[in-house]
């Protein structure tokens, strides 16, 4: 389904994630933060991108493999992202929510 | 059978959420010390504040000289399918328990020292059950430094008080 982002159509799935990481920019990942109560600074960008590259090179992704990841350690992510950070940073980066249990 | 798959996947009300989940471990092998702190894990990644309460066996698992030394049962658990009088061989828990552990690390589980060290950065509360410390005669500083504190089972509930908290005994 479409729905308006920044004064923009997006595509989104049912729960809100965008399904085109090509529609993806900078304002829509700021008015998606602010519906998840995140006021989006240049401290999140690395994660985002971050988040973004394992996307496009397949790797799944964990909250372990954040916190090695030498961009955010975990008390950071959770920090930046309260609340849910792995989902909610996923769906800020536009991509899609993480099947991950760890 | 569709409409039950709906119902299962509907959003519940917001009121209904679980908020807080208060885990008890009192066990030692490695299948129940994982299921508690995947669950707390898992808890955390959702949002929902998670607790866990380390009481007898369930100690073993914050014990510095005994966490990474943890096994699988491999007498006495049918799901293991081999011939009890052959899970009782010297060396048979340790060669099951490694055999587990390749496969955990293959689906990105950390070990139990990593996982707890990420459990207490996710904001996970770790306590000690203080009469199963007494018990085994253990001092604070056998436990891990990720154990916020030694405490009693009235302490634990009078922590998992307010709604939508859920108590689980592993």
């Amino acid at each position: 389904m479409e729905t308006t982002i920044a004064g923009k159509n997006i595509a989104v799935n049912d729960e809100g994630y965008l399904t085109d990481l090509n529609q993806w920019s900078r304002e829509v990942a700021e008015a998606i933060a602010q519906e998840e109560g995140i006021q989006l600074t240049d401290d999140h960008m690395p994660v985002i991108e971050y988040l973004q590259e394992q996307y496009k090179n397949e790797v799944p992704l964990s909250i372990r493999k954040v916190g090695k990841s030498g961009v955010v350690d975990i008390k950071g992510f959770y920090a930046l992202f309260p609340g849910g950070p792995l989902k909610k940073a996923s769906r800020i980066a536009g991509i899609p929510k993480p099947a991950s249990c760890i | 059978m569709e409409a039950e798959a709906k119902t299962m996947t509907e959003t519940p009300k917001k009121d209904a959420k679980v908020k807080k989940m208060m885990l008890i471990l009192s066990k030692a092998t490695i299948d129940n010390v994982y299921a508690a702190f995947i669950l707390a894990n898992g808890a955390r990644m959702e949002g929902i504040e998670a607790e866990i309460f380390f009481t007898f066996f369930g100690l073993e698992a914050v014990q510095k000289k005994k966490l990474e030394h943890l096994h699988v049962a491999t007498v006495g658990n049918p799901a293991m399918h081999i011939p009890t009088l052959l899970g009782g061989l010297p060396g048979m828990e340790a060669f099951a328990t490694n055999m587990m552990k390749k496969e955990m690390e293959k689906l990105d589980i950390p070990p139990v020292g990593e996982f707890i060290e990420i459990l207490e950065a996710s904001g996970c509360k770790l306590w000690a059950c203080k009469l199963a410390v007494d018990m085994f005669h253990l001092k604070r500083e056998d436990l891990v430094d990720e154990i916020s504190d030694v405490i009693t089972v009235g302490d634990f509930y009078t922590r998992a008080e307010g709604e939508n908290t859920h108590l689980l005994f592993i």
